[in-house]
């Protein structure tokens, strides 16, 4: 079985201290959220778990199936199986989204030798079920892009580049209700026994559509707290300050 | 049999060889195994000596003389990059590897074979040319022209040759369009000019594939002082490549071309050169093109190489309807200056000019875009478009744009766009989280940076293009 494990994580940027205690483990076959109010680390803990260079990680350990991840390439991280759906994923000017997602392909799956022809078959497809249309793939990256339309083609990089552990940061954020319930769909889909998820999220409105088994607080960059998906119940009625002044 | 791939499968395929391109680096030098050298420095022995061995006629040695005296009496230009490394004195300004030419290969000296196949030259000519000169130091040693087109009058040899053989044609174009007095560099290719192409395409001749020259420069404190001469006349089509190396040596060497292309009415003519020369090479050519009614001249230029590098192909737009575009991609490296730009010139009514741009700046190089539009009044109706983009690798790379504009004719309509981007880390990172490696990403960026230009291009062109641009990437090895 595949497993995610983050152990006693702290890391900072710019000298300033943004994590400063994050442990948790993901088994394959488990959907787990983490929630935290504004300004508590989450998307920072996305970043050092990809290996942002911006950050720097004082302690702790990030390991896919017992190998280390910290010191390692973002690239290697990539390789390694783990995939982080950006919250304001990033434009990248004349970067074919089609040529990039086939070369990325390439190198995550080295083994897997998938003809153009069918490559591109199946990302015409896999466009259409997160609702865009063809002419994405001879578009650049991100660029021009909605905010919707962003969050759409990280599900389906996500679903074209087969990782085995997937941190959706925020991914609910600019898209609409039946946009979300779509890309919720393609979540749920591409779920199984072999593939471990991290919701990040503010809000406990993704986690209607895809219910985590999982959920851990962060608050001030530690995690404070650990619970099944009534937390995140709670957390919709009565807030973080509870948790606060827990 | 040549695969086919579409342009969109052979760019995939070339960013998907990436990973796995070898720096098979052609700064190789071969001994110099020059027969015959003028020796160091430049006087009027140096110039008669040039003109006899070339057994030339009185009228050729008599313009080159002319050409020296305005050579000295030119100072060396200061407006532009700093060229005081040029070592006139040092520099030997003739050199000839080989008795022979020749137009069969099996002909060619076996060393300078080895060199140009290393260049991948004799696969080229076959695959997709019509024909080809290469050129070795100062003379050119192999040509060859496929006999469809011979038949159909189409002359293409160096231009040595054609001045034995079609004198009264080569007097017709001969430093017609750039004259001796047009600048320093082009008054030295005056006096001391060797080799280059003579090009002929007759009346209502279209020819579908390309004709190519190569360059190589071996010699080390070599100038090579080619002269080429392009002349597409009425109704005809043509497409002429230049390639350039040189291996890499501690002096500088010199490179100072001129290149003349004539596109008579209705006729079109695209020239297409790819510069990686050394970066030891001052590389100062002059380029430029009359282009008559409604003919259509082309410029496309890929500049990687050399130390500094000052080029403005020019297009004078003299027939009503003469349209000519520019089409340039520039890559400053580490301790290099690119200056380059263009100059069109309306004189004629509604006729239409585009230049477009494209510089790459890595580590300390710098990249400067300079130039001329000019709308003559009477040109009625005339339209230009300039466009040019900048990317910036490393916080010191640099990039200026210097545009001038003259325009005399009050219905002219004429834009300007610029822009300059950065490799920045959140674009290297987002597109490395996804498993592509730092190289690979910011090839992919410059690539796609230059993915406009590459669409407009011929396919052999962006084949090369790419394969040169990542040579160039890697040779860095960590980028950003």
């Amino acid at each position: 079985m595949t497993t995610l494990e983050v152990k006693n994580l702290a890391a900072s940027i710019n000298g300033k201290q943004i994590l400063k205690d994050v442990s948790f483990t993901i088994n394959g076959g488990e959907i787990h959220a983490l929630m935290g109010p504004n300004g508590a680390g989450k998307s920072t803990l996305g970043y050092v778990m990809i290996g942002h260079p911006d950050y720097v990680v004082e302690h702790g350990s990030i390991k896919i199936d017992g190998i280390e991840l910290i010191g390692k390439l973002p690239e290697e991280r990539a390789r390694a199986g783990l995939f982080l759906a950006y919250q304001t994923p990033v434009a990248v000017q004349g970067v074919k989204l089609s040529a990039f997602l086939r070369m990325a392909y390439n190198q995550l799956h080295p083994d897997t030798k998938m003809k153009i022809q069918d490559f591109y078959d199946e990302l015409r497809k896999n466009l259409n079920k997160v609702g865009l249309d063809e002419t994405f793939m001879s578009r650049s990256v991100n660029e021009g892009f909605s905010g919707g339309e962003r969050k759409r083609v990280e599900i389906l990089q996500m679903m074209m580049l087969k990782p085995k552990f997937v941190v959706l940061d925020e991914i609910d954020s600019g898209l609409d209700i039946d946009a979300l319930k779509m890309v919720a769909e393609e979540i749920k889909k591409y779920y199984s026994d072999q593939v471990g998820f991290l919701i990040i999220t503010h809000y406990q409105r993704i986690l209607k559509n895809i219910e985590p088994g999982y959920v851990h607080i962060l608050v001030d960059g530690k995690v404070v707290m650990n619970g099944g998906n009534d937390l995140s119940l709670r957390i919709e009625e009565e807030g973080y300050d509870w948790i606060r002044g827990a | 049999m040549v695969v086919e791939y579409t342009r969109e499968e052979e760019l995939d395929r070339l960013v998907h060889e990436l990973k796995t391109v070898k720096t098979s680096d052609w700064e190789f030098h071969d001994k110099d195994n020059s027969v015959y050298s003028t020796g160091k420095g430049l006087n009027k022995n140096v110039v008669e000596e040039i003109s006899e061995i070339k057994k030339e006629p009185d009228w050729m040695r008599r313009l080159r003389l002319r050409a020296l005296e305005i050579f000295e009496s030119k100072p060396v230009p200061t407006w532009g990059p700093d060229l005081s490394g040029i070592d006139w004195e040092n520099t030997s300004y003739y050199n000839r590897p080989d008795e022979r030419k020749t137009n069969n290969w099996d002909e060619v000296p076996d060393q300078i074979k080895d060199t140009f196949t290393k260049l991948g030259i004799p696969e080229m000519e076959q695959k997709y040319l019509a024909g080809s000169v290469a050129q070795y130091d100062s003379e050119g040693v192999y040509h060859n022209l496929k006999k469809v087109w011979e038949d159909k009058g189409v002359v293409f040899m160096d231009l040595d040759s054609a001045v034995q053989k079609y004198p009264d044609l080569v007097k017709d174009y001969y430093c017609r369009a750039v004259p001796f007095s047009d600048n320093k560099f082009a008054a030295l290719n005056g006096a001391v000019w060797s080799g280059g192409s003579f090009l002929y395409v007759p009346k209502g001749v279209q020819i579908d594939m390309p004709l190519q020259t190569y360059f190589r420069m071996n010699g080390e404190s070599t100038g090579q002082f080619e002269h080429t001469i392009v002349v597409a006349d009425e109704g005809s089509k043509v497409h002429y490549i230049e390639g350039c190396t040189a291996p890499r040596y501690e002096k500088n060497s010199l490179h100072s071309a001129i290149v003349e292309i004539y596109v008579k009415k209705n006729a079109k003519a695209r020239y297409t050169s790819v510069q990686n020369w050394s970066k030891s090479v001052y590389n100062m050519p002059t380029k430029r093109s009359w282009v008559d009614e409604n003919a259509n001249m082309e410029w496309v230029g890929g500049s990687l190489g050399s130390k500094v590098t000052m080029l403005y192909p020019s297009s004078y737009l003299r027939g009503p309807r003469a349209t000519a575009s520019n089409l340039n991609i520039s890559l400053a490296g580490p301790g290099t200056v690119k200056d380059t730009g263009a100059k069109a010139i309306h004189l004629a009514p509604f006729t239409q000019s585009k230049i477009v741009a494209k510089s790459i700046s890595i580590e300390d190089g710098k990249a400067i875009y300079r130039g001329l539009l000019r709308i003559n009044k009477g040109a009625v109706d005339s339209k230009s478009k300039v466009q040019c983009d900048a990317l910036l690798i490393n916080d010191e790379s640099a990039s200026l744009t210097f545009p001038h504009d003259e325009i005399y004719d009050p219905t002219a309509t004429f834009s300007h766009e610029a822009s300059v981007g950065r490799i920045g880390t959140e674009e290297l990172t987002y597109l490395r989280s996804r498993g592509l490696t730092e190289d690979e990403a910011s090839s992919m960026i410059v690539l796609g940076f230059l993915d406009d230009v590459m669409r407009e291009i011929p396919m052999e062109f962006a084949v090369e293009m790419n394969r040169l641009i990542k040579l160039e990437m890697n040779k860095l090895g960590a980028v950003g």
